[in-house]
């Protein structure tokens, strides 16, 4: 099978800083890949990069290819457009807007809207579809997030931390969601919860200081106490999924 | 929104400090004393310079016109300490000339004080003043600080237009009465006097904001305008010194108004108009943000440019007779093409003249 | 009291004037980051647009529905003139804020410089319809004509910059980005495109603002722009960047208590109470009326 998603020698400097160091690592067209590391490795920047949102002035090198499409030197819209879903860390979602106009916001043209599926996946975006996305709570606001990108068909879906925050049942209902939506969409993962990793994650790949520290299988990750102790560090095992 | 960031994706470059220049370079270090010795014997030139100037150097109204040019080099220079050292985007520069300019105009001429006494009050009266407009406006950053201190200047052209107790002369501004300055000062032939003088004003301006960029303070004000949130983490106050580099601008700014109003021999309203404050921005831009020389050069060229144009305005066909078109069509190419202003032309041209001398060797 | 509704009225006048200008910095610089020094450039083409063509302009005149033809002109060449500045010298310097700056700071001098080439120095006598020259009666006090008509013409441009903002995709969009560029690109949406449309419809407001100030004038010249924009500027600060409506409330604060403040104390005084206003709106809540955090 080929990947969905190559990186290939990534490397981004921003303002004198080398977050990335030549990255490189393959996510599979199914399934859901983790990437793990401890706080400050770079995973929100590798996500960024994917998507074509590192800040100006970053010095972005190596290349990136989703299926056949090289990412570095596309725009972002026409990323997304492609099948790329970005679910960002903090959700994001634009909190004046109601929730009916922020799913009206991330309809993609070219696409019949499915909303059938996000109201499936999240009923209670329905029910507050005139609510401002301001006054939800976080774990609404999550459902949202994930929800509008499920409006169109994706490729592949990167989801940055959508636990973070939130209260344990929450973080329960996320990540059945995230189950059932992995089923038809391979997705990358950034994730500190490592229950909910070991409830989602087929394969893992973990960063540390700006490169590639190890991959493989997430169960043999998480199933060596001492591995997962060397590489992610202590404390961050999440019990509630 | 992104705190005012400077001019280039890259940092402007910085002055190198002395003690890092290489030592094959020690001669370059006496270049700004060489240029300075030449400035103060140029009044005793009489060298013309045709299509430069009209006459013979050092005629009265060319030493003037010279005069306000190195006042003009010397105000880019104060305002470079908040714009390109400090990445603050001021628009209310112009007030604090002004303050100079009529403070010390409105004391001798209505109060009667000698001028060393008026200048003192003005320069300090304004630094003041810089420092509690600076306290508000500060609380800002960006585009929105930006927009205050354009409102903020606004008021003095207000108050100066408005002419409140006949103290400004309104539209038709304030000549400087003449009993309380000193005999070598007045009439034409102390033209030179002036010129001197402006230089002198020039050369403190230099010399206070390269020692400034290179102290600690410096350090951090550059930090600043780099990467505000780094200063922060460091647990120095961005506020603080910043409120620093707008008094201190102010200050240097008033005392630029002093020298010219002695330049000019009086005060008029355009002094304090936010279209000032907008040139000195194009000088320093044109000239090159963060550099040493950059916006002195900046500011003496277009004050050059700009009177030169307005007299050779007749010969010139339509838009082209305009000084502020010319200028402002120069400052929109140079944003788009010369990024680092007329001081990164060297290290433009270096690899251009470095290619030209190898080939004869290969 | 007559004095008290005249004041009232012509300070509503004033505020039309002022939301015009702002209403599109506010947009523009919500979107886009843009702190637009060349808007009051648009409002001079708008206004010398309207002054042309009321002389040349086949079926347009000074006065009567040639009026309303020559504003519909001048408003037309505002918008875009505006799109034009913002495809051509901004688009390039997309997402460099302070260049994008400089950059209309030099158009602003070049393009007054070059209206002042073009037309002179001197205000040039502005037409003025039969019925602007006119009072009304109202509440015992008799209002210029002039001031009834940029009040009448600023509601109709907050309702349909409301109307448009609410109902239409462009609209989401535009609200959108204004809260979180970025995001609206991370869904698929070339934000761009809005920039230019954003330009447009500030350029067309200071356009009309233009034609309508010459009429309340009874002039126009090259620096009206300039002087306009600065308490432009001031609403917009006032009333919360990327904030229409905020900068409608901000507007008419700003033009009451300039007129009410110049009428009953010293001329100029109400120039100088509007900064201290600012001052104190900043000190008490920098983020404006309305809008985001503009220390942000």
């Amino acid at each position: 099978m080929n990947p969905i998603l190559t990186v290939d020698d990534l490397s981004v400097r921003i303002a004198g800083l080398h977050i990335l160091q030549g990255v490189t690592f393959t996510v599979a067209p199914t399934g859901v890949t983790a990437l793990l590391g401890r706080n400050g490795v770079g995973k929100t920047t590798t996500l960024r990069a994917i998507v074509g949102l590192t800040p100006r002035g970053a010095e972005v090198s190596g290349a990136i290819r989703i299926g056949k499409q090289s990412a570095l030197s596309t725009p972002t819209h026409r990323l997304v457009r492609g099948g790329l879903g970005y679910v960002p860390e903090d959700r994001c979602v634009f909190a004046g807007l109601t929730v009916a106009e922020n799913l009206r916001l991330a309809e993609r043209p070219g696409a019949a809207p499915a909303y059938d599926r996000v109201f499936a996946l999240f009923p209670e975006l329905s029910k507050r579809a005139k609510q401002r996305a301001g006054t939800l709570s976080g774990g609404q606001q999550q459902m949202l997030a994930i929800g509008r990108v499920l409006l169109a068909d994706n490729t592949l879906l990167l989801v940055d931390e959508p636990t973070k925050g939130l209260a344990p049942k929450v973080v329960t209902e996320v990540a059945e969601a995230l189950e059932a939506v992995a089923e038809e969409v391979p997705v990358l993962l950034v994730e500190q919860n490592l229950a909910v990793v070991r409830r989602l994650a087929r394969d893992a790949v973990v960063l540390a200081a700006g490169q590639v520290a190890w991959t493989g299988a997430a169960a043999r990750l998480l199933g060596e106490p001492e591995l997962t102790k060397a590489l992610l560090g202590v404390g961050s095992t999440g019990v509630h999924a | 929104m992104t705190q005012a960031v400077p001019v280039s994706a890259e940092a402007p470059p910085a002055a190198t400090p002395p003690e890092l220049a290489a030592p094959k370079h020690r001669l370059t270090a006496f270049a700004p004393l060489v240029v300075l010795v030449v400035a103060v014997l140029l009044p005793y030139s009489t060298l013309p310079l045709p299509g430069l100037l009209d006459g013979a150097l050092n005629e009265p109204g060319n030493l003037q016109l010279l005069a306000v040019c190195l006042v003009f080099g010397g105000l880019a220079a104060s305002y470079d300490l908040l714009f390109g050292r400090t990445g603050l985007l001021s628009f209310g520069h112009a007030l604090y000339f002004a303050a100079g300019i009529y403070g010390t105009d409105v004391l001798v001429t209505h109060g009667g004080l000698p001028l060393w006494q008026a200048a003192v009050f003005a320069v300090v009266g304004s630094t003041i003043l810089a420092t509690l407009l600076g306290a508000i406006a500060l609380r800002t950053a960006g585009i929105a600080f930006a927009m205050v201190t354009l409102a903020f200047a606004q008021v003095g052209a207000i108050l100066v237009a408005r002419d409140f107790g006949g103290l400004t002369g309104g539209e038709e501004g304030l000549p400087l009465a003449s009993d309380g300055l000193p005999a070598f000062l007045l009439g034409v032939a102390n033209t030179v006097n002036l010129y001197w003088l402006a230089l002198a004003y020039l050369a403190v301006v230099v010399l206070v904001v390269s020692r400034v960029a290179a102290s600690p303070t410096g350090r951090v004000l550059a930090g600043l305008r780099d990467d505000e949130r780094r200063v922060g983490v460091l647990g120095l106050d961005p506020y603080r010194y910043k409120l620093v580099a707008f008094t201190l601008a102010g200050a240097l700014a008033a005392l630029g108004g002093v020298v010219y109003l002695l330049v000019v021999g009086g005060a008029s309203p355009h002094v304090t108009s936010s279209e000032l404050t907008l040139s000195l921005l194009v000088m320093v831009v044109l000239g090159g943000p963060g550099t040493r020389w950059g916006p002195v050069l900046g500011g003496i060229l277009y004050m050059y440019l700009d009177h030169r144009l307005t007299s050779l305005s007749a010969d010139l066909p339509g838009p082209l007779g305009q000084p502020l078109f010319v200028l402002g069509a120069i400052f929109i190419l140079a944003v788009y093409f010369f990024p680092g202003g007329l001081a990164s032309l060297k290290s433009r041209v270096a690899p251009i003249t470095a290619a030209l001398r190898r080939k004869p060797a290969s | 009291m007559s004095t008290f509704v005249l004041l009232t009225l012509t300070g509503l006048g004033l505020a039309a004037l002022y939301f015009l200008v702002a209403s599109g910095l506010s947009l523009v610089f919500g979107l886009a980051d843009v702190l637009n020094f060349a808007h009051g450039l648009f409002l001079s083409v708008g206004a010398y647009a309207t002054w042309w063509a009321a002389d040349h302009l086949p079926g347009a005149g000074p006065t009567g529905f040639g009026f309303v033809l020559a504003a519909a002109f001048g408003v037309v060449a505002g918008a875009a003139v505006a799109a034009l500045v913002e495809l051509v010298l901004i688009r390039p310097l997309y997402s460099r804020t302070i260049e994008q700056v400089l950059v209309t700071v030099g158009l602003s001098l070049a393009g007054v410089a070059l209206l002042q080439a073009t037309w002179g120095a001197d205000p040039r006598p502005f037409p003025r319809p039969e019925w602007t020259r006119g009072v009304t009666g109202i509440g015992g006090a008799n209002i210029p004509n002039a001031s009834l008509l940029l009040v009448l013409a600023a509601a109709a441009v907050l309702a349909l910059l409301l109307l448009f903002l609410r109902y239409t995709r462009v609209g989401l969009v535009i609200r959108a980005g204004v809260e979180n560029r970025e995001m609206v690109t991370a869904l698929g949406i070339d934000v761009r495109k809005a920039f230019t449309l954003v330009f447009a419809i500030g350029g067309a407001a200071a356009a009309l603002a233009g034609a309508l100030g010459g009429v309340y004038f009874g002039s126009v010249s090259p620096a009206q722009g300039g002087s306009l924009l600065i308490f432009a500027f001031i609403v917009v600060v006032i009333g919360g960047m990327g904030s229409v409506v905020g900068s409608a409330y901000a507007a008419v604060a700003v033009g009451l208590l300039q007129q009410f403040v110049n009428y009953y104390g010293t001329a100029g005084l109400g120039d100088i109470c509007v900064v201290a206003l600012l001052a104190i709106v900043l000190l008490v809540r920098p983020q404006g009326i309305a809008g985001r955090a503009v220390t942000a």
